[in-house]
């Protein structure tokens, strides 16, 4: 049995450098396919909006654990190699853009409709209604959840674990496994996780106090 | 793509799935409703209480929201058990999910609490209520009902997140999930089958959630208005 020493404390803060990795994959690709997401609900095409939400119902009705599980043996039935951080990545981007799209659609919709009405009264076109007038505004009431939301990505890289991806959650059970010695390890584990998670609800509670006072 | 699909294994698996989401709904069912009570009393302090009951609280919703629900899990399991307290995977499962599920319902039911305004109480004291009968009648049904959506979609999203405690070997859906792929390999199959049950489940959950929101505020639905 080995003793727990710094060297385990390093090898934590380097797995939590994964662990903010794999968020920051997850939050781009989410945003990315996220935003998609959003527009596709709001469009004035019943089928896509039917396709959106569809997608949205399908994805917050499994759990990501099933989701990592389903692209990491899945990417293996197409053939290709199994690499934990890319099936990691592409769940929970693929996780995250259904929230995302979600928050982000009821952002859109809370613009109010005279902004349209009055963009459309000046003749911008579609795509200049979005980029000029409806976005910027929606982005400003967007910004307090998707910062709240950022909380759950990080904490939600800790599923990774379960195929093997080493990021912090891995690492406190690969050392438990040679000191036995959880309690302490799966606080200093949490104490790490809570580190990374709790400026960021700071952060989105000051956000939503100073978007409530401004109006 | 030369992959060839195989369900063949559900013909004698099937049992063995039907026990893991029995096993679910048993374990979420018992974590939503104390982590209900939980939630509430502790919304209840947050906002009525003593300031030395407040601080405790507020910590402890701190400290669960912003920690992952798999490391609370491994404390109560594994760190527990370490500490010569032994309890089995189900019973960790649900004091983990409990614990979890009351700090997200406290911070639920908080919102709703403050929104029950000061002449409600007021107006319940004149009328001589007790103050069970004010908490009960006053505060908690009404606040419930404000946030009902909010608390509904929490419990949903508890029950997909007890497939985590699958990683303690509680023998859930996910974990008979993991099982019947490490016997049959075929754990795409499997999987897809799994997130179908998941997404049964949840469908039913937000039906049976709706149902029990019709029963529990029956006043909304004869009166038609959004309180």
């Amino acid at each position: 049995m080995i003793q727990l020493n710094a060297n385990h404390f390093i090898y934590l803060l380097q797995a939590a450098t994964w662990t903010l990795l794999l968020s920051l994959i997850a939050f781009a690709g989410g945003s990315i396919v996220g935003l998609a997401v959003a527009l596709l609900r709001v469009s004035r095409v019943r089928a896509l909006r039917a396709l959106s939400s569809g997608y949205i119902q399908l994805i917050q009705g499994t759990p990501l654990l099933i989701i990592l599980f389903l692209s990491y043996f899945g990417l293996g039935i197409l053939g290709y190699k199994l690499v934990p951080i890319v099936a990691a990545g592409l769940s929970l981007t693929f996780y995250a853009a259904a929230f995302l799209g979600e928050i982000w659609r009821g952002c859109i919709e809370a613009v109010p409709k005279t902004q349209w009405e009055a963009s459309d009264c000046l003749g911008l076109n579609r795509f200049q209604q979005y980029a000029y007038v409806v976005l910027p505004q929606a982005v400003k009431l967007a910004i307090p959840p998707t910062v709240g939301f950022m909380v759950q990505i990080v904490k939600n890289t800790s599923l990774a674990s379960v195929i093997g991806f080493v990021e912090l959650a891995r690492a406190g059970q690969i050392i438990n496994n040679s000191t036995f010695e959880p309690f302490v390890i799966f606080t200093v584990v949490a104490a790490i996780y809570f580190a990374l998670c709790y400026p960021l609800s700071l952060a989105a509670r000051a956000l939503e106090r100073k978007a409530h006072a401004g109006r | 793509m030369s992959y060839q699909f195989d369900f063949s294994f559900l013909a004698d698996r099937w049992p063995d799935f039907v026990a893991g989401a029995w096993l679910t709904v048993q374990l979420t069912v018992v974590s939503i409703a104390l982590g209900l009570a939980v939630g509430t009393v502790c919304a209840l302090i947050r906002v009525y209480g003593a300031r030395w009951m407040k601080a405790p609280v507020g910590v402890y919703v701190e400290l669960i929201r912003n920690t992952p629900l798999l490391v609370q899990i491994f404390i109560v399991y594994f760190g527990l058990s370490s500490l010569g307290l032994k309890l089995s995977a189900e019973v960790s499962a649900v004091i983990a999910l409990v614990v979890n599920m009351g700090a997200y319902t406290t911070e639920i039911m908080r919102a709703g609490i403050q929104s029950i305004q000061r002449t409600q109480l007021e107006a319940a004291d004149c009328l001589g209520l007790t103050r069970l009968q004010t908490i009960v009648h006053v505060v908690l049904l009404p606040a419930m009902e404000r946030v009902y959506p909010a608390l509904s979609s929490q419990f949903v999203l508890l029950m997909l997140a007890s497939s985590i405690t699958s990683q303690i070997s509680a023998e859930e859906l996910t974990a008979t999930a993991n099982l019947v792929q490490s016997d049959t390999y075929r754990s795409f199959e499997v999987y897809i089958v799994v997130a179908l049950v998941y997404l049964a489940l949840s469908f039913l959950y937000r039906f049976g959630f709706w149902l029990i929101g019709l029963v529990l505020f029956a006043r909304k639905r004869k009166l038609g208005t959004a309180l």
